[in-house]
């Protein structure tokens, strides 16, 4: 048992996802209307993205800049399936071409394209949901790293693959839906999804979710592989001569970062109801790049927290004043790097402690086995390890 | 050559956009031999630890280590093959404890799976404890790597290297920036550490060669001046032209 909690990294660790979880399935549904909890369930797919920009930049120094394409690979395939069951004969027939999504028909194609076959079984969309984003990542993972691409070559490289993304999902409209994707689902194997009560569940089982993809990081974190992470990001070539296949280890972070986004992505397409290019290209994922650097980029519970904290702040502010709100991103995100290197997660471990000592004078410090709460004060860009 | 050579470098010879920074080049090092290679800036000595670690690849010839060809295999695989090689400017880990250091370059847990379910070991943690008290480190044990003095983090990569074992180990100017106690240790410790296996030096501080050296190989322009034992090479004029006697 105590081995197992160790795994996780230790009490506190577990209690931090413990506090998340307990926030977002019991305090949010109790305290906000439906309309609301909705917009909470779209930040919270955003948080998948976060978690792993944790493990592949926070501790990999991995930054990639397109981690929208596997937000959107995961969100498409869940809408993929989606779209087929909306597209039945039946609903469909005032088209040329009954039986096939609307746009197909709209775009005179009149046969479901061959990649579109599988996804009427729903066992197979939860394969691809996961398979799909996991393949396209090793092979962009394992051309780079096995040549050694990495740093900033590596951010302008992704990035530029989220730019072909979009282009080529809005150039094929008959294939993809084009700028709009993919709209008006309404079904999961017969369940309405738009109801109440499935928004709910939708609601909860994304949580679920995310406490899973949570654990799997700590457990990665406080690994032998973990500490190789932040090995690999300080001394990578002493990695190398140590007698690790660096590429590999990168390789690997990289996939488990994209399976989370896309994990993210196909509750999104669930509970927001559609899914289309916007969250695929440069642009979404540099935010979500920016909701991990404000929750922290060494803390997998800050960046959940983050990501839902300037998700949120978007919504208010871009709907008051949407030509203001890119600038305080912009700023916010320089602000962060330049001054809270560790993000919102920083603050409060470097803070909480010393409100805390304030109040019990003179207690001795924390022990040593809570080297998250220590107040020690690491140089700026060169964060320390979390998980000793 | 016969198999009492551990490392057999023949023929080696590597070009930097025409410059020859090792050229044609021979050098062979016995089992239980600690070589120091010394010479002038330029000379090519850490190019041939680059050479021998992989991090340089050779434009022609053959470096054979326990009859393999190092020249064809991956830097990691070169480690596995027994070869353990300290940078010139410490390269630890420095965000992570020593105890993480020594630990995260311990053989065993090198793949993506057995790295993620890797279990510390009762031998593992006995195997760490001799190493620290072997680099004077076992007070540290639990402190950040960062923290450590510019000696002592010599001394972590060192151990970083001996943890693994290898049959050849090469250490880039070990007592760089070191105070007097700190070389005399160092010395003491080159010395414990030679025992069943290589290791090649080098260095340029001449007293701490006398303290370690046995044989001796002088490096120039990417060749062998001379080789030999100190006292030799200390009288040798072309050596005392080229280097000792700046």
């Amino acid at each position: 048992m105590n081995r197992l909690l160790k795994a996780f990294g230790g009490a506190s660790g577990l209690t931090q996802i413990g506090v998340l979880a307990v926030v977002l399935m019991i305090v949010l549904p109790v305290t906000t209307d439906l309309f609301h909890l909705n917009l909470f369930g779209k930040y919270l797919t955003y948080t998948f993205v976060a978690v792993g920009l944790v493990l592949c930049w926070g501790y990999g120094g991995i930054l990639s800049l397109g981690q929208g394409v596997f937000f959107g690979l995961g969100g498409y395939c869940m809408a993929m399936f989606l779209k087929l069951e909306a597209s039945t004969p039946e609903a469909t027939k005032i088209q040329t071409t009954p039986g096939i999504p609307d746009f197909m028909d709209w775009n005179q194609i009149t046969a479901l394209p061959w990649f579109w076959q599988p996804f009427h079984s729903f066992g197979f969309t939860l394969f691809a949901i996961v398979a799909v984003p996991a393949v396209f990542a090793w092979v962009i993972g394992y051309a780079m790293f096995k040549r050694r691409v990495g740093g900033v070559y590596f951010a302008i490289i992704t990035q530029a693959i989220a730019t072909i993304m979009t282009i080529l999902i809005v150039g094929q409209q008959g294939y993809t839906g084009g700028i709009n994707g993919i709209t008006d689902l309404r079904t999961l194997m017969g369940w309405d999804i738009r109801t109440d009560s499935a928004q709910y569940i939708l609601y909860f089982a994304c949580c679920a979710a995310l406490v899973l993809c949570l654990l799997i990081s700590a457990f990665v974190l406080n690994s032998r592989f973990g500490r190789l992470l932040i090995a690999m990001r300080d001394q990578e070539d002493r990695v190398r001569f140590s007698g690790y296949d660096v590429a590999n280890m990168k390789v690997f972070v990289f996939v488990l970062a994209s399976v989370f986004a896309a994990i993210g992505g196909a509750f999104f397409t669930l509970q927001v109801g559609f899914m289309s290019p916007t969250f695929v290209g440069a642009v979404a994922s540099i935010e979500m790049v920016v909701f991990c650097a404000v929750g922290g980029r060494l803390s997998v519970v800050g960046a959940a927290v983050g990501a839902f904290a300037v998700s949120w702040a978007k919504t208010n502010l871009s709907d008051s004043f949407p030509q203001v709100w890119p600038v305080v991103m912009g700023a916010l995100f320089i602000g962060v790097v330049m001054f809270f290197p560790r993000g919102m997660a920083g603050l409060v471990a470097d803070y909480l402690p010393r409100l805390w000592r304030k109040r019990a004078t003179r207690k001795p410090a924390a022990p040593a086995g809570t080297a998250v709460s220590s107040t020690r004060k690491p140089p700026a860009g060169a964060p320390q390890e979390q998980h000793s | 050559m016969s198999n009492a050579m551990l490392l057999e470098v023949e023929d080696l010879s590597v070009s930097f956009d025409g410059f020859k920074a090792i050229d044609d080049l021979n050098f062979y090092v016995e089992r239980n031999e600690l070589r120091v290679v010394i010479g002038p800036n330029g000379a090519g000595k850490t190019t041939l630890l680059d050479l021998i670690c992989g991090k340089t690849r050779a434009t022609s010839g053959k470096i054979n280590f326990r009859n393999r060809d190092l020249t064809k295999l991956s830097e990691h695989q070169i480690v596995h093959a027994g070869v353990g090689r300290k940078f010139q400017t410490p390269s630890i880990y420095e965000n992570l404890t020593v105890r993480h250091n020594l630990e995260l370059s311990s053989p065993g847990g090198r793949t993506v799976l057995s790295s993620l379910f890797f279990r510390r070991t009762d031998k593992l943690v006995d195997r760490v404890n001799e190493i620290a008290e072997t680099i004077y480190l076992v007070d540290q044990l639990d402190m950040s790597a960062g923290l450590l003095s510019h000696g002592q983090k010599q001394w972590l990569e060192i151990g970083m290297l001996l943890i693994q074992d290898p049959e050849l180990l090469m250490l880039d100017e070990p007592v760089a920036g070191m105070s007097v106690p700190e070389r005399e240790a160092t010395a003491a410790l080159l010395n414990r550490i030679k025992e069943n296996r290589a290791v090649i030096v080098i260095e340029h501080d001449m007293d701490f060669v006398k303290d370690i050296g046995h044989k001796v190989t002088v490096l120039h322009q990417g060749k062998i001046l001379a080789e030999g034992p100190m006292d030799k090479i200390q009288n040798d004029e072309r050596v005392i032209e080229v280097y000792l006697g700046h």
